[in-house]
């Protein structure tokens, strides 16, 4: 019988991640398409300590735990050692959240996206600093409660857009993902796998505590942002040639996504309405890149 | 097609410091840590309405469910299995059932 998703599994079960977690879903799926030859370069994250303490590892594949600002550059550093000792078959991945990507970590991975290191740079993004408690990060979208952004000040400015970061850097593949379309992570990993120089995947992974959310509903929340136009699915390759995998025509609406997580509970009517905008400004945008308006 | 396994799923406790490896190494896997014990509601599957879809194992975040080989009305198929030893009881695998072929049972402590 054929299976839709690789037959292996790298990862093991036993991990620290709560109930639900986005994250490890996410782990699973990447290392069930870029196999047992990978090295991972984890920053401070929630992957630090969903990975367990010494000497227990719940990947099977080395893993390095770094500074939360070097994910990139520890990463060209493995790539570099690598080429070195001629071994040429070996996936090396910056595996960081949305802190170490959009904050904290981006002058390292500016630095390899310009040097075009072989590496491949994945940003698990939930949004919000959930390791140390739910602080506001770049990636907080408008209108979202944090710890640091509370009910009467939530968060008044958008999400940072890290894909035209990265695009404007021309590197040869950027992808996002998110784990409602397993098949479509999988495949996007795969073509990374294959192609040289650095590479940048977001995937949007939902966080159960710090979203407010039911665990049971990580994977429906994963796929309505997509569904609902918040989140597209891209392709870009050398910054230039964007590509929609998902084209959504009829879009749900945007309410039925915040609905379902408590951090966006305060919200008043004009609040949504102004995220509705928002978010169809935003896709306009996109759609204009990929030459689809 | 069960998780891997390793030869030594207990914990590894160092009596000194000197037995430390001299690398920071991970020796053994987390799979000592059974986190079924975290679980309130217990995921059960009805095989009778169980359609071989996948969809469980593909979105289980652990992953707490494997894979066994049958057949089921002459064809090939594979049946999704729940290792309690370490299933979280997130109910994932509930919620995107097509079928609704899995039932949350209060855990009994």
């Amino acid at each position: 019988m054929r299976l839709p998703l690789p037959e292996r599994e790298v990862m093991t079960p036993g991990h620290l991640a709560c109930q639900g977690c986005g994250a490890a879903l996410t782990m699973r799926l990447a290392l069930k398409a870029l196999g047992p030859r990978t090295v991972l370069s984890i920053p401070a994250c929630c992957w630090s300590v969903i990975d367990g303490p010494f000497p227990h590892s719940t990947v099977n594949v080395p893993l390095f735990h770094t500074a939360f600002e070097t994910a990139a550059s520890t990463a060209s550093g493995i790539r570099a050692a690598f080429e070195i000792l001629g071994k040429e078959d070996v996936n090396v991945v910056a595996w960081a959240g949305d802190g170490g990507t959009y904050d904290i970590g981006i002058q390292a991975l500016s630095g390899a996206a310009e040097r075009n290191d072989n590496i491949i740079y994945i940003c698990y993004d939930n949004e919000a600093y959930m390791n140390t408690g739910i602080q506001r990060s770049a990636a907080t979208p408008l209108g979202a409660w944090t710890t640091t952004t509370p009910v009467k000040h939530p968060k008044s400015e958008p999400k940072k857009d890290m894909v035209s970061i990265l695009a404007a850097h021309r590197i040869p593949y950027i992808a996002t993902a998110t784990i409602a379309y397993p098949e479509d992570l999988v495949r996007k990993l795969e073509r990374a796998k294959e192609t040289k120089g650095t590479k940048f995947i977001l995937i949007l992974s939902p966080c159960p505590p710090g979203w407010k959310t039911r665990p049971e509903d990580t994977v429906k929340l994963s796929r309505l942002a997509v569904q609902s136009r918040v989140f597209p699915l891209l392709e870009i390759e050398n910054g230039e040639k964007w590509i929609l995998n998902m084209n959504i025509k009829k879009p749900v609406p945007v309410v039925e996504y915040l609905k379902l997580q408590g951090r966006f509970r305060h919200l008043k009517e004009e609040d949504i309405q102004r995220i509705q905008e928002y978010v169809d400004k935003e896709w306009e945008r996109i759609l204009k890149r990929c030459g689809l308006a | 097609m069960k998780p891997w396994k390793p030869d030594i799923d207990r914990k590894m406790v160092f009596k000194s410091v000197r037995e430390y490896p001299p690398m920071a190494v991970s020796l053994y896997t987390m799979m000592f840590n059974k986190t079924g014990t975290w679980r309130t509601v217990r995921p059960v599957i009805n095989y009778e309405k169980c359609v071989y879809c996948l969809m469980c194992w593909k979105f289980c975040p652990e992953p707490a469910i494997y894979l066994e080989p049958i057949e089921v009305k002459g064809k090939e198929r594979m049946k999704p299995i729940i290792d309690y030893d370490y299933c979280k009881g997130c109910m994932i695998c509930a919620e995107e059932c097509p079928v609704k072929a899995i039932e949350g049972v209060e855990e009994e402590r």
